[in-house]
């Protein structure tokens, strides 16, 4: 799980030096501020015009991150942030099935969503100050996590004042290589960076005791240890520090319409899992006589012509898509390979973070 | 014998010691690659096992083809034999025609529309879909065949004694041969879409093979002025002497022989476009290599990563290796056709 702390207004002072270089016939492309590069949809609705005009809605991919968006062997994409697509598929077009995927690598996701390659951006991007403020919109998480370390639980190590002269194995240009300065430097650790380019050398460094220690998502930490580690209980986790980071599906600046579908429609998921509609019961729960259902699912009208869908927007998510737990156990948690604990992505009623805002 | 291998002490150790060596390493590749090997069962066979070849066996699809549609699978696969087939097609030097060059075109321009579909009922596959091999042999030949032309041009212009000419086309070569390939593909899939105008976007895959075009052109273009400068300034003058035109004589005199005598590092060139290719996964496109790590990151395997680099170095030794034999045998035809 890459994420790539790149950010958009260093790149764009990059974009136009090299543009001076290499074409400096085009004059015309320079352009001051980033939101301005926001727009090829920028009035209101015109991404939802031109979503349903197209019968497809694009979405940014990962090359492979499992859990969140990969290819299966058939080439099917599967994931919590490929199943965010989806839902929106099944709210503003009524199937699931009409999201097409674009893999993208780290550094290329922001340009793609910014240029308009594609509508919606669900690809384990955390929501950040300078990339939010950069020309990009955050709807609402799909995902919290944070930052932990990975130990041989016989180096009798419980908190981060143990880990004093560690080595640690860091995948280079990731979010944990800044917050690993960031804690070594505050707490006087004085550990030692053992860099790696990719994910997999990474892991593998560690497995083959070339460092003490291995920092990086604590989801990916957690399938890393029930995957890979020959016996799980060997090994433990412990957060680097107190911040979570909060995976969030982005849009583009300057279509509010666009924005409030693809928030609604994550909260539609967890709105979902707190009434108990499921994938299984949503039929029967459209007989409920509870009015928060009713208008849930669209058998009271409002919801859906205030977001300019049909009214059975929310049915067609849980439907064909399902609720938040749904989508959680099947791609990461107990029904995956993965097994990722609910832990911060429990709904608050449960003790975690996740809620949805009313549905009236 | 003895000669060969004992023939002083530095020799002797040398032998001693990749003995060993061989000795050794023989036989753990052999139980690895064969006897403690899986061929057929599940992941859980794979744990603690030796080589793991049923991931290859229930992977290699994805790893061929990428996210192409499955049922649509059968596309691809015609779009590798036919660009195979044509291939060898034109390895005889009797075959390179006006014809055979007609076929390529023919041939590519279908290939492309198979791929793509959404004509004569077939599906359409958008190129973000696209993957595996198939793209790994479009774009080399795509890049090769659209950067010659413009190779040529540029060495020709470098050689041209007017200075806008030759200095334009010594910039050019001289500013891509200058840069790595992975800053082309950084400027031309993520820069380029920046600089356009609003609303419009350009394929990714038509970035990637941008790219590598450009720097095909500024590679192929320094190996042709070699042979250029190779070819006696006497050919031309007898040309000229004949009454031809400075095209005439370019294209009939100068050319044949520049390129006659360059063919090992034209190979070379080609060899090289080949392998680049597989940069392309850097800017998020589904080649060969990056399918075979997307279908690596299953989490129900045990990452068997040297079995699937393997088939994949396989597969590219397969094509390199088969362009250099050829090139070799093409040098020592021309070479009988000189004497």
């Amino acid at each position: 799980m890459k994420r790539n702390i790149f950010h958009i207004s260093n790149f764009r002072g990059l974009a136009l030096g090299a543009a001076a270089v290499f074409m400096s016939a085009c004059s015309g492309a320079d352009r001051d501020e980033p939101e301005t590069t926001a727009a090829p949809a920028a009035d209101r609705g015109s991404t939802l015009a031109a979503v349903q005009q197209r019968g497809h809605i694009r979405c940014g991919a990962s090359q492979g991150t499992v859990g969140f968006g990969s290819p299966d062997v058939n080439g099917y994409w599967r994931g919590i942030d490929v199943d965010t697509c989806r839902a929106v598929a099944a709210a503003v077009l009524g199937d699931r099935d009409k999201a097409r995927f674009i893999p993208l690598t780290g550094q290329q996701r922001l340009t793609a969503l910014q240029t308009g390659e594609i509508d919606l951006l669900p690809r384990t991007t955390t929501w950040t100050l300078l990339r939010d403020a950069n020309g990009v919109n955050f709807t609402t998480p799909n995902f919290y996590d944070y930052t932990g370390f990975m130990l041989r639980r016989d180096k009798n190590v419980t908190e981060l004042k143990d880990m004093k002269g560690a080595s640690i194995c860091i995948q280079t240009g990731s979010m944990p290589e800044v917050i690993f300065a960031d804690i070594s430097h505050k707490y006087e650790l004085e550990m030692r960076p053992v860099i790696f380019d990719s994910v997999q050398a990474t892991r593998q460094a560690f497995f083959s005791g070339r460092c003490d220690a291995l920092i990086t998502d604590a989801s990916a930490l957690a399938s890393v240890r029930a995957t890979l580690a020959k016996n799980p209980d060997d090994f433990i986790i412990i957060p680097a520090n107190e911040e979570i980071t909060p995976l969030t599906p982005a849009v583009r600046h300057g279509d509010d319409q666009w924005f409030d579908i693809v928030r609604f429609s994550i909260f539609a998921m967890l709105m979902g899992e707190q009434l108990g509609i499921s994938q299984e019961n949503v039929d029967e729960m459209l007989k409920s006589k509870d009015p928060t259902v009713q208008r849930f699912l669209g058998q009271e009208a409002g919801n859906g012509k205030a977001l300019g869908l049909n009214e059975d927007w929310a049915y067609n998510i849980i439907k064909q898509v399902g609720n938040y737990s749904e989508v959680y156990d099947r791609n990461v948690g107990v029904d995956s390979p993965l097994q990722i604990e609910r832990g911060l992505n429990r709904l608050y009623r449960d003790g975690g973070l996740m809620t949805p805002a009313p549905f009236y | 014998m003895r000669e060969i291998f004992f023939s002083d002490l530095a020799s002797a150790m040398t032998t001693l010691i990749l003995a060993v060596v061989i000795l050794t390493a023989v036989p753990q590749i052999l139980s690895w690659a064969i006897f403690d090997s899986v061929w057929t069962g599940d992941p859980a066979a794979c744990v603690d096992a030796g080589a793991c070849w049923s991931f290859l066996g229930e992977k290699h699809p994805f790893i061929l083809f990428g996210i192409y549609p499955p049922d649509e699978r059968w596309r691809p696969l015609v779009v590798i034999l036919l660009l195979i087939a044509l291939a060898l097609w034109t390895l005889p030097t009797a075959h390179w025609t006006r014809r055979t060059l007609y076929l390529w075109i023919a041939g590519v321009f279908t290939a492309l529309l198979l791929m793509r579909g959404g004509v004569f009922g077939l599906q359409h596959v958008p190129t973000a879909d696209w993957g595996g091999l198939p793209v790994t042999l479009l774009l080399t030949v795509l890049s090769l065949a659209i950067s010659f032309p413009f190779a040529i041009v540029l060495a020709l212009g470098r050689q041209s004694k007017l200075r806008i000419f030759s200095w334009a086309s010594i910039g050019f070569i001289e500013i891509v041969r200058g840069l790595p390939l992975l800053s082309l593909l950084f400027i031309t899939s993520i820069m380029l879409p920046l600089m356009l105008p609003e609303g419009i976007t350009i394929d990714n895959l038509l970035r990637a093979l941008a790219a590598l075009t450009i720097y095909a052109a500024a590679f192929l273009a320094e190996v042709i002025r070699g042979g250029l400068q190779g070819v006696n300034t006497g050919q031309a003058e007898a040309a000229r002497a004949l009454g031809m035109r400075w095209v005439q004589t370019t294209r009939l005199i100068v050319l044949p022989q520049a390129i006659r005598k360059v063919i090992p590092p034209l190979t070379n060139t080609v060899v090289v476009v080949v392998k680049n290719t597989s940069l392309v996964l850097v800017i998020g496109l589904f080649d060969l290599l990056s399918a075979g790590r997307a279908a690596l990151s299953d989490p129900d395997w045990p990452a068997p990563y040297a079995e699937t680099y393997l088939f994949i170095a396989v597969i590219y030794f397969a094509i390199c290796f088969g362009i250099s034999r050829y090139s070799l045998w093409l040098e020592k035809k021309f070479e009988q056709g000189v004497q």
